[in-house]
């Protein structure tokens, strides 16, 4: 925090920034770096944590930060633009200034799943949550008894970090399934809805952790089809996204039912969730 | 000043006590029109305590409507925090509204400070005043509190009709009084005796009353019961019941310039609004009134308790006695009661 004051974020500059998506609601990817040598020290972050990202005059958002602390000393956040603050967002370049503030919220256990296989099933922008988990467990592969990727979105357009998971799933260590809604020419993986593809692929349980995000539709089935499957619910986690203001538990509006998502969450394992009625609303 | 526990303070030295209090800005309820606010006493000023309640609770004070978190100016970094200063003493505070404020704090402590309301709170000194006349939709005896209840005030006056009974209760209370030491004269056992005379007499004029037993624990149950559209349907969304109720405290984020001199600043803001909670991709997980009004209730009956201990509800009756469409969270509560 900013000299005591948790609400004054820092100033940061963008590093790169490059579009995963194009269409209605293009997804841009922006890499920053904080501009203050003793704030980029002391920040510290783990895979599944947001960050309140803010543009001086415009307003602040919550975002997950979409990569892994193992990648190196910067953070990215990947934008659907969408209303307001992301729009303004989405004009912005290498060069320039943002305001962060945080790291906010919980974390994915990754300590607590060494010795077991990961396997996420995203879809559309709710890869970027679980892009950190990817990335930390291949750059700890070894603690990890192997990673499943399962992600979808409606079209070949709209998938996330499309290049790397390509990447991936040609590298063979890592088991990568892609899908698109709707098919389209020349499109070699599976078409469906991510769900679906979760059957399709049949992951068994045994010694896995089950991690997914997505459109909260997606969510309802993927959680309904890991149950057949045989997960338990205590191997389920999911990560929430809810409205925020403040990341610090004072603004009110981010809770589903007593739990409140920027500090309770944003990860949950689905054992406490499931008697949560508003998690999935 | 060692242990004093009661001091009298004759009606006709008043002017003089508040006169006797220096360095401080005075707040008091005044009268405007038919409603009592708390307001900037002028000097000479008298309060008015013939009133029920002020139609603003204190929280204002503390927690102000709006309120700069940082100034700046467009297209530059710097960003400049305001100075909080200035101590005030709020007078005449009702003890519902005291117990309110010492509930919201657990909230503004809760894992990260809130430095902006516990710098103001910190500057406060709050002066209670004992309910003698309880109002029609009063039932703070249902959840914790009572017409001479302590709780976040400083100090607690009692209005024994000739005189004030002063009871100090902390050291900011105890600071306040040694201002005006050689006015007080030490109260006898009678004063206090019918200071607890006129709280119980008070409190047996409490008409509504809540049986919270089981609530707490039930209301997440109650998710899908009728009851709750059967109250929204009558809501208009204005938001009233939570902008003037002591406890709440949720707030937006905004930024606003004006020319390059430009500010973020928090606005007071209400679960009942339906901006609250949409997402920017327009899903909104409490879509229409009946999830808002749900989570009103919920949130001041199950999941503050779950998370803090306590029923965030003080029973002042501001959000019966002020809702346009006369919707009654204390028959709320006794259908959420019977549904259990």
């Amino acid at each position: 925090m900013c000299n005591g004051n948790p609400y004054l974020p820092y100033t940061a500059t963008i590093v790169e920034t490059w579009y995963e998506t194009g269409g209605e609601r293009p997804v841009k990817t922006f890499k920053v770096t904080l501009d203050d040598a003793a704030a980029r020290e002391s920040w510290s972050h783990r895979p599944g944590q947001c960050a309140m990202v803010g543009l001086l005059g415009v307003g602040e958002s919550m975002f997950c930060i979409s990569c892994s602390p193992t990648e190196g000393d910067f953070l990215r956040f990947s934008v659907m633009r969408a209303g307001k603050v992301t729009s303004a967002l989405h004009q912005l370049e290498a060069g320039d200034k943002i305001t962060v503030r945080g790291p906010y919220g919980n974390s994915f256990p990754l300590e607590e799943w060494e010795g077991k296989r990961i396997l996420t099933v995203g879809g559309g922008i709710g890869q970027a949550p679980l892009r950190p988990i990817v990335e930390f467990v291949r750059a700890n592969r070894d603690k990890y008894a192997g990673l499943t990727v399962i992600y979808g979105a409606r079209s070949c357009g709209d998938l996330c970090f499309k290049g790397e998971l390509e990447a991936l799933a040609k590298e063979g260590d890592i088991e990568c399934h892609l899908s698109v809604d709707v098919g389209e020419e020349g499109w070699p993986h599976y078409v469906g809805f991510v769900p679906s593809l979760l059957m399709e692929v049949n992951p068994s349980p045994e010694n896995t952790i089950a991690v997914t995000c997505g459109p909260p539709i997606m969510i309802r089935f993927v959680l309904e089809n890991l149950k057949k499957l045989g997960f338990a619910d205590e191997q389920i986690y999911t990560t929430l996204e809810n409205r925020m203001k403040c990341g610090l538990g004072k603004c009110g509006r981010c809770n589903a039912g007593h739990l409140y998502v920027c500090k309770d969450g944003p990860v949950f394992s689905y054992a406490v969730l499931k008697d949560v009625p508003e998690a999935f609303a | 000043m060692g242990a004093i526990s009661a001091l009298l303070l004759t009606k006709e030295k008043w002017p003089e006590f508040l006169g006797k209090i220096s360095g401080k800005q005075l707040f008091a309820p005044k009268r405007q029109g038919d409603r009592v606010y708390l307001a900037p006493l002028k000097e000479g000023e008298l309060p008015d305590f013939d009133f029920q309640n002020t139609l603003v609770p204190p929280k204002a004070l503390v927690f102000p409507q709006t309120e700069t978190l940082y100034r700046y100016r467009l297209g530059e970094t710097e960003m400049k925090e305001p100075a909080i200063e200035g101590e005030a003493v709020l007078l005449g505070v009702r003890p519902c509204d005291g117990r309110a404020m010492q509930l919201v704090e657990r909230l503004f402590c809760w894992d990260v400070d809130d430095p902006y309301y516990l710098k103001r709170r910190a500057l406060v000194t709050v002066v209670g005043l004992a309910c003698s006349e309880p109002g029609l939709n009063c039932f703070c005896s249902s959840v914790g509190g009572g017409p001479a209840s302590t709780e976040g005030l400083d100090l607690l006056m009692t209005d024994l009709g000739e005189s004030f009974l002063l009871e100090p209760l902390t050291d900011k209370g105890r600071a306040l009084l040694a201002e005006a030491g050689e006015l007080l004269a030490e109260a006898p056992p009678e004063a206090v005796a019918q200071k607890e005379q006129i709280a119980a007499e008070a409190a047996a004029r409490i008409k509504r009353s809540v049986d919270t037993a089981g609530i707490p624990e039930g209301l997440p149950r109650l998710w899908n019961d009728p009851l709750w559209q059967r109250h929204a349907a009558a809501c208009l969304g204005c938001g009233t019941c939570t902008y003037l109720c002591p406890t709440c405290h949720c707030f937006d984020i905004q930024d606003e310039a004006e020319g390059t001199e430009a500010r973020r600043l928090r606005v007071w803001d209400s679960c009942m609004f339906e901006e609250y909670t949409r997402h920017a991709s327009g899903h909104n997980p409490r879509p229409t009134r009946r999830e808002r009004t749900r989570n009103r209730i919920s949130h001041k009956y199950s999941y503050y308790v779950q998370k803090f201990g306590i029923i965030a509800c003080v029973g002042c009756g501001r959000c019966v006695n002020l809702c346009p469409v006369n919707i009654d969270l204390v028959e709320i509560l006794r259908q959420v009661k019977e549904a259990l």
